[in-house]
């Protein structure tokens, strides 16, 4: 068939139709950082990243590149740039030293118990 | 009235059906993968929005979306020839701005089906209106940023205007029997709806340097035709194109 689409044609390209263009390196649009919030009032969540020449139409491509498949209620875009980060490296900086289990939501479980022991052992003087 | 639903029906689901086709064919071709994904979306929401449409008649006991879409007699499409045309050389300046033109009147369209005194059609058209809410969004934010941006673009946006211009405006020729479902309450008259398509594009375009008279009667009256069955010179093809698969196997279960 003989077809306008350039696709039905691929066997023979019209290599006379492609113009090779220089760009310096990393010459692209800016990326920008996606987040997806999935409820409302619920937190926004990283989704990805993706290229866009401006934050408008970053809100706009973002929406089919990662809204497509899954709940949302709102888009969030931020420049990639505007993020600042700690290296990897320095991941140690997460490490802590000593046992800091007390922080942690198992440091509440016997809360009650300690407690009603702590008013058994106050009765006798009242 | 069977005869006029089918009509307006068939008017709106052929627009949808084609435009769809069309962007469709920019799939793997698309300027950045971002945006290649993004119209690829908007192309199967327009094959959507036709079958919805050709539902409504299958629901009254008329034939299935497939046969409306893969087994009609040329002249039996109601299209406007704005979306039989082809891609050309691939400029996507072209295809932008017929995606604007064409979701612009869309957008007036729909609006004013939501509230047709056709209760499928009203309650279709506010189905439609999400989706439409974006492809206006995408079309117009592009059209707004490349007007504004370099003489290449600005260029290649003039001669797509030029293009397709008369196309446009002959999206709103009058339908077959129109007075009559005027009066019933279905849609507006397409003088109407035109009327509030420029009120809605004339703001956009003219900052931008796009924005020009309407076409002399010399340039619309070749196109008109295109809603009682006049197909133009690009139809054959991309039919021809456009049914390759199925009538490949017309028995199959697709």
């Amino acid at each position: 068939m003989n077809s306008l689409d350039p696709r039905i044609q691929r066997a023979e390209p019209r290599l006379s139709r492609i113009t090779e263009v220089q760009l310096p390196p990393l010459d692209h649009w800016p990326t920008y950082e996606v987040f997806v919030q999935r409820t409302r009032g619920g937190h926004a969540q990283h989704v990805g990243s993706l290229h866009a020449p401006d934050p408008d139409l970053a809100l706009i491509l973002a929406k089919e590149q990662y809204a497509r498949r899954s709940q949302c209620v709102s888009l969030w875009v931020v420049p990639t740039e505007a993020i600042l980060w700690t290296s990897a490296e320095d991941e140690d900086l997460f490490h802590p030293a000593t046992d800091k289990s007390y922080r942690e939501p198992q440091g509440y479980l016997h809360t009650r118990e300690r407690l009603e022991k702590y008013r058994d052992r106050l009765k006798p003087l009242s | 009235m069977l005869e006029n639903l089918q009509t307006l029906i068939l008017a709106l689901a052929d627009d949808d059906l084609f435009m769809g086709h069309r962007h469709a064919e920019w799939i793997g071709l698309g300027p950045i993968l971002e945006e290649d994904i993004a119209f690829a979306s908007i192309a199967q929401d327009e094959t959507g929005h036709a079958q919805a449409y050709y539902q409504i008649l299958t629901d009254l006991g008329l034939p299935s979306p497939d046969e409306w879409a893969f087994r009609r007699q040329p002249q039996d499409f109601r299209c406007a020839h704005l979306v039989e045309l082809p891609n050309f050389d691939y400029d996507y300046a072209i295809a932008l701005l017929r995606h604007f033109l064409y979701d612009a009147a869309e957008k007036v369209r729909l609006q004013a089906l939501t509230q047709s005194t056709y209760e499928p059609l009203s309650l279709l058209a506010r189905r439609l209106q999400s989706e439409e809410k974006y492809h206006w969004l995408h079309a117009r934010t592009w059209i707004e940023r490349l007007g504004r941006s370099t003489e290449e673009a600005h260029q290649r946006l003039l001669a797509a205007r030029d293009l397709l211009w008369p196309y446009a405006w002959a999206l709103f020729e009058p339908l077959p029997n129109e007075p009559e479902m005027v009066s019933a309450g279905w849609v507006p008259p397409s003088q109407t709806l035109r009327e509030e398509w420029v009120t809605l594009i004339q703001p956009i375009l003219e900052p931008i340097g796009l924005w020009k008279e309407p076409p002399a009667p010399a340039e619309l009256t070749p196109l008109l035709g295109a809603r009682h069955g006049h197909r133009s010179p690009y139809f054959e093809q991309l039919y021809a194109e456009f049914t390759e698969v199925s009538a490949s196997e017309p028995e199959a279960d697709w």
